[in-house]
């Protein structure tokens, strides 16, 4: 068996994989439910009910793919420019921590200049926590998977010695927790009384202009260059370090992002399990994306209401929410192989 | 066309009753909408030597890869010995007693000879190996057929030459009775090809049957009995060798004929760029630069002619910007460079062409106009950080337009266009802001003959406007004809320069080979020209 490359694949083709994806990630999906002993349609229907079935349901559904979208764009960015940056969990949770320690009254600013301080600052926390993983890549060849993976755990047990210790809320009955955000810190909600907030607009902002610097700026240019081919970048003239450098920086300031806004427009507080693994899906938000970044808006979007869907499906049909891991898992290997069919023909011998 | 038969020509005479070892019938392939392999038969009898002629893209490589079993024939067949081979089976024409001898050498070089003769020959599951045995079955093949080699010696200690030999050791030792050879000279001195020549007539006396496969028509000239020309995935003709003359081969190559360069004296200036005893560091396997000084002149080609491997690479990637020297300086108009990089070369009005199309000199999956701009992008095409779209793909229309690039339209994939296309796109982006000095690295290497004289014109127009041109190349006949000058490196070092025509081909080959004429050494910086 062998791979050929299709020298142009047709309209047809481009869009028949990725649909054939995700009927094959429902089939899939529909054989577990089976196993779990419920009907198919009615469990997808509940899911998808649960996912954008009322205004409640729909809003909590962007809510959950607010951080998303900040980790996919993360992933997108880096991926793009080949910097494998599996490390936005760790930057998703230092930007908390910033978050928290200028949120909590130590800045005495009214909200207007307060969030956008912090904003910047949770935003160069992430930039320089990724920077290091990218100056040992360039300077010695140490593997960013490696490096930025590791600080994942390294980050969350530090964090867990700040809630331990200094940033522990001497009120909150010995709960390893942070104090809470001070009102000027928070983001406002979108809408009175429900759980979506600002962030989501800062999240379509973000995708917005990091779609913009992708495609329109000479940044971006390096950044897709330097991705496809570093020794033909360099040749050419490209400053590769410096572009590797630059894109390790965006793309830790975006993934920081997620936990400022989990932060101050949701939590109001840090927590050990403000991220439920953001860091890790917001990779297959980026695939599913194919790395575009207004892509990543639309997947997360998917992402998070098949889990939020998922969810309220399990209370009420008693299949269990894990069914919404196996069919996120199951749509990024079935786009992973559609992708590869649009561009490859399988030649059995 | 005279004495050349398009149609299959009765064999010579001495062959004629020699039984066929090798029979090819209608073998088509087809990739999409191209067809490699257009219903290509011929056959191969016991103990001649046919050449298999063609430019890169005609198909030979194909045609070879279904032999091989790696691709499946879409129609057609292949019959060794009278026996049918097995489609897509790669031990099949293995066990068929069919040998190849790669371009680029299949050795381990961590291992020694033997070892990599007898590798994949044994039963994995035997628990002792007869060396012995082995080491004298290699020594007396080594002896019959003068492939004089070393069986205990490390391949990575081996010369280009000696790894050659073991190749074809390899091939014998597994009994191979038809031996196939794919652009055995491209890596040889000319005195190595003699050699290689001399052992391919033994083989042959011994009742072998080989398939020489080349673009080089002097050589197919030298060494074949019979001749068969592939143009563009077909066979458009099939001669005994003697019955047919060079120009004739050429013609039915191309399809057409073509007309050498025509080269008018240089008008030559001052030196333009200045290398003073400079050395590179070591880096990977590539011969680094040792010492070496020479200048490049305004209006004048300098050919640069060595057998791969030998530094060129060290001295192609120093002049890109690529590597810096170790020590050692270089000056351009008249200013010693610092903070040498490919921005810097740029900078400096050195327009360059590399050796490797995919590899470096293009990003494949990018589009002909991200190509093209992908060297000034920043001054030229950007504004505040912002690219402008609009004049990189009129850039892109006008390099298209001016340098007949054939491709669908600037926003293709770089990978859909052929060979000959990707280099006059490289051409026209090193050529259009009218550089200075141009590295021009295996400029022509892998085109069709049509490409070829294409670069060729560019090269010399832009010598005529005073540019001072290194031409590095491992086609000897390429340097002979461009070249106002020639240096030879060897080993890291170059030898001193000749005018045209000063140095007979015979002078350089051994210069190639590493063998320093005493009388024009180099003996030190000052006399570089």
């Amino acid at each position: 068996m062998r791979l050929e490359p299709k020298p142009q694949p047709s309209l047809a083709e481009t869009l028949f994989y990725p649909l054939g994806a995700i009927v094959a990630t429902f089939a899939v999906a529909a054989l577990l439910v089976l196993a779990a002993g419920a009907s198919p349609f009615s469990v997808f229907a509940l899911v998808a009910k649960g996912a954008a079935g009322s205004q409640f349901a729909l809003l909590e559904t962007l809510t959950r793919a607010t951080p998303l979208i900040f980790t996919g764009l993360a992933v997108a960015v880096a991926f793009r420019a080949r910097l494998w940056n599996i490390g936005a969990e760790a930057q998703l949770y230092i930007g908390a921590v910033v978050t928290i320690v200028l949120g909590t009254g130590a800045l005495p600013l009214p909200a207007p200049i307060l969030l956008p301080v912090i904003m910047l600052a949770v935003m160069a926390a992430g930039a320089l926590l990724l920077l290091g993983p990218a100056v040992l890549k360039t300077s010695f060849g140490v593997d960013e998977v490696v490096t930025t993976l590791l600080l994942n755990f390294i980050v969350l047990l530090f964090v867990s010695m700040l809630l331990e210790g200094v940033l522990k809320d001497p009120m909150g009955l010995g709960w390893p927790q942070s104090k809470r955000v001070i009102a000027d810190a928070q983001l406002p909600r979108l809408i009175t009384g429900k759980r979506l907030h600002f962030g989501f607009v800062i999240a379509i902002a973000a995708a917005v202009v990091t779609w913009v610097i992708m495609k329109k700026t000479a940044l971006g240019y390096e950044m897709r260059a330097v991705g496809h081919n570093p020794d033909a970048a360099r040749f050419a003239g490209i400053p590769v370090n410096r572009v590797l450098m630059k894109t390790a920086l965006l793309s830790g300031g975006l993934a920081a992002l997620a936990g400022f806004s989990e932060v101050a427009g949701l939590k109001g507080n840090l927590t050990l399990d403000l991220s439920p693994g953001f860091g890790y899906t917001g990779i297959v938000v980026a695939m599913l994306a194919l790395l575009n970044p207004l892509g990543v808006v639309a997947a997360a979007i998917f992402v998070a209401g098949i889990f939020v869907g998922a969810d309220a499906m399990s209370r009420s049909a008693g299949v269990p929410s894990y069914i919404a891991e196996v069919m996120v898992a199951t749509a990024l290997l079935t786009m992973v192989t559609a992708i590869m069919l649009t561009r490859y023909r399988i030649r059995w011998r | 066309m005279s004495g050349f038969n398009r149609d299959m020509p009765s064999p010579e005479e001495s062959f004629e009753n020699a039984p066929v070892v090798l029979r090819l019938s209608g073998v088509t392939k087809r990739f999409g909408s191209l067809t490699a392999n257009d219903a290509i038969s011929f056959s191969v009898r016991r103990g001649e030597i046919v050449a298999l002629l063609g430019e890169n893209g005609a198909g030979k490589t194909t045609l070879m890869n279904i032999l091989f079993g790696h691709y499946v024939a879409d129609e057609g067949t292949v019959e060794a010995f009278g026996k049918e081979l097995p489609a897509g089976d790669p031990r099949a024409a293995l066990n068929a007693g069919i040998g190849m001898v790669h371009q680029h050498f299949t050795l381990a070089e961590n291992m020694s000879v033997l070892e990599n003769i007898v590798l994949g020959t044994e039963s994995m599951w035997l628990i002792r190996f007869d060396h012995r045995a082995a080491r004298t079955r290699i020594r007396k093949l080594a002896n019959d057929f003068g492939l004089a080699v070393d069986p205990d010696k490390r391949v990575a200690a081996l010369s280009v030459g000696e790894r050659q030999r073991v190749e074809i050791l390899k091939a014998l030792y597994r009994d191979a009775r038809v031996l196939i050879l794919d652009e055995p000279t491209a890596v040889l001195t000319p005195n190595e090809t003699e050699a290689l020549f001399r052992t391919l007539k033994i083989l042959v006396a011994e009742g072998l049957s080989i398939i020489f496969i080349s673009h080089k028509l002097n050589e197919v000239m030298a060494v074949s009995d019979r001749v068969l020309v592939l143009r563009g995935g077909r066979l458009v003709g099939e001669s005994v060798t003697s019955r047919t003359t060079r120009a004739e081969l050429a013609q039915l190559m191309v399809g057409r004929e073509i007309p050498p360069p025509s080269v008018a004296p240089a008008t030559v200036g001052g030196p333009i760029l200045t290398f003073n005893e400079v050395s590179t560091a070591r880096t990977g396997t590539g011969t680094p630069l040792d010492k070496v000084s020479f200048s490049l002149n305004a209006g004048e080609i300098t050919g640069l002619a060595g057998v791969s491997g030998n530094g060129q690479a060290a001295l192609a990637a120093l002049l890109s910007g690529i590597e810096r020297p170790m020590s050692g300086s270089i000056t351009i108009g008249g200013k010693p460079v610092a903070n040498w990089s490919p921005q810097a070369a740029l900078s400096s009005g050195i327009g360059r062409i590399p050796e490797d199309r995919h590899a470096i000199g293009t990003i494949v999956d990018m589009s002909v106009t991200e190509n093209a701009i992908s060297e000034r992008y920043r001054t030229r095409f950007s504004r505040h950080g912002f690219l402008d779209w609009s004049a990189a793909r009129s850039f892109a229309e006008e390099i298209i337009r001016d340098y007949d690039v054939k491709c669908p339209s600037p926003e293709t994939r770089i990978r859909l266009l052929s060979g000959g296309n990707m280099q006059k796109l490289i051409l026209g982006r090193a050529l259009d802001s009218d550089p200075s000095i141009i590295l021009a690295n295996q400029p022509t290497r892998g085109l069709d003959v049509g490409a070829v004289s294409y670069v060729h014109q560019r090269l010399l127009q832009a010598r005529e406007r005073g540019a001072a041109i290194l031409l590095i190349s491992e086609d000897l006949d390429e340097i002979l004809a461009l070249a106002d000058r020639i240096v030879v490196i060897s080993k890291g070092r170059l030898s001193a320069p000749s005018a045209r025509g000063e140095r007979s081909v015979r002078e350089i080959g051994e210069l190639m080979a590493g063998h320093q004429d005493a009388a024009l050494e180099l003996a030190g910086a000052g006399n570089a020209a």
